[in-house]
């Protein structure tokens, strides 16, 4: 059986190599060339696909937890929803949340992940305090904001690159509830979007769900939800049960039609420009997570996600463009995500800048890929980037233009010798 | 709290059976040799459950060693699971007797040893419970195995021998057999799929059955009846099977 990732595209050969103790890896690392490490299998694009694939879920044990300062070292296998699980009903939250908690603690740093609050609370590395780092060589480092400070901005965002994560600490958050008091705000279209992203700035959490295929005058029409934790003292969490998708669905059942059906559904059903709502953990942070195998609904070609992001200067009118090139398409999934993010950081491939960042899936078709071609052009001229955690295709010329420090990472990896032992489809196709 | 003794606690379905009874709500003595190497499984599991995980050093080989052992654990158990368990190698057994005393102590003799000490005290207090994980292995000699399985064999006559003992002072006996089970001690076997359990499905089946006070368990449940034919294969036809 071959890995996939989660876009189910590309499919390649492979041979995982699992491991629950370190010395089993020094092992793995010692006999094979062209290995990348690979967490949940969450990553949508070929970030984590390679001929050998070295698999960190198996190394997944709780390692220390200081009930004073929620600072919690674990091993890089450990799950997101783990964390949860165990810590939530003791009133202990993650800093940083993406919208799936179907990760591992390693793949949240290798992607650097970020979550509705990046705005005030920024990427998933700002919750590690420590890491440590196997190199090709087999030696282990420790890596933080203040020891080995390059291999640490290197691997926070380096997708798995610079050798493989053995053990994180990571600060959690105190939480007194289990549920988030949320605000949805309706908008009619982008200008309003944006204006409200602006007012509900101070907020901790949001995000908003816009319909991808509204044309003229409703273009980035949206519901915006923001929202903080409640205060009520009930952390009675349990995960909520899944519903699963058993088998690939057919490509006919996503079509044109079925998508703007939908879309008009999940946007009317909210009558209220303002509206209040009582939700919890799962619904607000990890509403897929509730159906299992959800990418299954893109038929067995599988999809990919197209996430960019613009700086704030030029979001207005580079948004424009790329939601027009959309909706004119026709192609493009039920939903496309949102956001205004807040500063980027120095880490050499991290994702987020300050602007806004728009996701959306695409199933595998023909003429996607000359679509996400155009789409590109558009996202470089207006000096933004695209996500690698989501890729499976962008070239080389445009992932450079969006990454300047991409030479500083990959000097760094040729000093470690880290480019003849860990390589993905990624890392081929963008020379890094 | 009330604590659960778990002998021979490096094995998978050991560990399995360690998550289950922490999660609900156990204390747990982790008892095996080198147990140091555990400590980290043992971290794990406290964080986890927020129960409390004590490793205590323990040779099963070493009888001598058993009543210190048992009555120096600071709060005497209110149940007891062994899975201690040697499959060795049959090829070997059969031409050096040293193999074949491994498997059958550290099945068998070590394994009676310290449960002897145990029923002693269980039985004295009116309350606890035991559970011995012996095998399918057990239940019909085959030549593929028959040294390991005649070690099973008998401490499945034991623990029914004990049950029947410790009945009228409310102490539970269990006998596990499991089939094949995806551990260490079956890796890079040819198992087949649906007759393989996982440790964390046998660790189910066992924290249940104890839960429900059963007296003899199979897991997966097949086995049970797999087993009830191979039972009754006349031996006239059985000694001529490779099975």
């Amino acid at each position: 059986m071959n890995l996939t990732s989660w876009g189910n595209y590309p499919l390649i050969e492979n041979k995982a190599h699992p491991f629950t103790q370190v010395k089993d890896l020094e092992d793995i690392l010692a006999h094979h060339e062209d290995l990348i490490p690979y967490g949940n299998g969450r990553s949508y694009g070929d970030s984590a696909l390679s001929k050998h694939i070295i698999q960190v879920k198996p190394h997944n044990l709780f390692l220390d937890f200081n009930e004073t300062t929620g600072q919690l070292h674990v091993q890089a296998g450990i799950l997101l929803s783990e964390v949860l699980e165990v810590f939530v009903p003791r009133g202990w939250f993650l800093k940083i949340t993406p919208g799936t908690k179907l990760i591992t603690v390693g793949g949240a740093i290798a992607s650097d992940v970020h979550g509705k609050n990046h705005h005030n609370a920024g990427c998933f590395s700002e919750c590690v305090a420590f890491f440590n780092l196997m190199l090709p060589s087999g030696d282990i480092v420790t890596c933080s904001h203040t020891e080995n400070t390059e291999l640490f901005k290197a691997t926070c965002g380096g997708m798995g690159l610079t050798g493989v994560i053995l053990d994180a600490s990571i600060s959690l958050k105190r939480i007194n509830s289990r549920y988030i008091k949320q605000t949805t705000i309706k908008t009619k279209n982008l200008k309003e979007t944006f204006a409200a992203f602006e007012r509900y700035q101070s907020e901790p959490y949001s995000v908003a769900w816009i319909d991808c295929l509204a044309k003229g005058k409703g273009l980035g029409k949206c519901l915006l939800m923001v929202g903080d934790f409640q205060a009520d003292g009930d952390l009675n969490y349990h995960p909520k049960s899944n519903l699963n998708i058993p088998f690939n669905f057919p490509g006919f059942v996503l079509s044109k039609l079925t998508v703007k059906l939908f879309n008009w559904l999940y946007y009317g059903k909210v009558f209220k420009k303002i509206s209040q709502q009582q939700v919890d953990i799962d619904t607000f942070f990890y509403p897929l997570d509730a159906i299992g195998h959800w990418n299954r609904i893109y038929g067995k070609k599988g999809f990919t996600q197209y996430q960019i992001i613009l700086p704030k200067e030029t979001s207005y009118e580079g948004l424009e463009a790329i939601l027009s090139t959309i909706s004119k398409s026709a192609k493009g999934s039920f939903l496309a995500v949102l956001k205004l993010y807040g500063k980027a950081n120095n880490n050499y491939l991290s994702f987020p800048i300050e602007g806004y960042s728009l996701a959306l899936d695409f199933k595998i078709e023909k003429g996607l890929f000359e679509l996400l071609d155009q789409l590109d052009q558009r996202v470089i001229k207006y000096g933004g980037r695209i996500y690698l955690a989501k890729d499976a295709r962008v070239s080389q010329a445009v992932f450079e233009q969006g990454y300047p420090q991409a030479e500083t990472f990959r000097a760094l990896r040729r000093q470690y010798q880290m480019h003849e032992k860990f390589n993905s489809l990624q890392s081929t196709r963008l020379g890094l | 709290m009330s604590y659960v003794l778990i002998i021979g606690a490096k094995s998978d379905i050991a560990q399995a059976i360690a998550k289950k009874y922490a999660e609900n709500n156990y204390d747990l003595y982790l008892a095996a040799r080198q147990v140091n190497e555990l400590n980290i499984f043992a971290k794990d599991l406290a964080i986890r459950s927020k129960q409390t995980v004590q490793c205590v050093e323990l040779d099963i080989l070493d009888t001598a060693s058993h009543h210190t052992f048992y009555h120096a654990l600071p709060e005497k158990p209110e149940g007891v699971i062994t899975a201690v368990g040697y499959l060795g190698s049959q090829d070997l057994a059969q031409t050096d007797f040293k193999e074949t005393h491994k498997i059958i102590d550290t099945n068998y003799t070590g394994v009676v040893s310290l449960l002897n000490i145990i029923a002693e005290d269980f039985e004295q207090r009116h309350s606890g419970f035991i559970v011995g994980i012996s095998s399918v292995a057990g239940d019909r000699g085959r030549k593929s195995n028959y040294i390991y399985g005649s070690a099973k064999a008998a401490l499945s006559a034991y623990l029914s021998g004990l049950r029947n003992r410790l009945y009228s002072s409310g102490v539970q006996v269990l006998t596990v057999k499991p089939g094949f089970v995806a551990t260490k001690m079956t890796a890079g076997m040819a198992l087949s799929p649906r007759l393989t359990a996982q440790p964390e499905a046998v660790a189910n089946a066992i924290y249940k059955a104890q839960q429900k006070k059963n007296n003899v368990l199979y897991t997966k449940g097949l086995w049970k009846w797999i087993m009830l034919i191979i039972k009754h294969i006349p031996e006239g036809l059985f000694k001529k099977l490779s099975i």
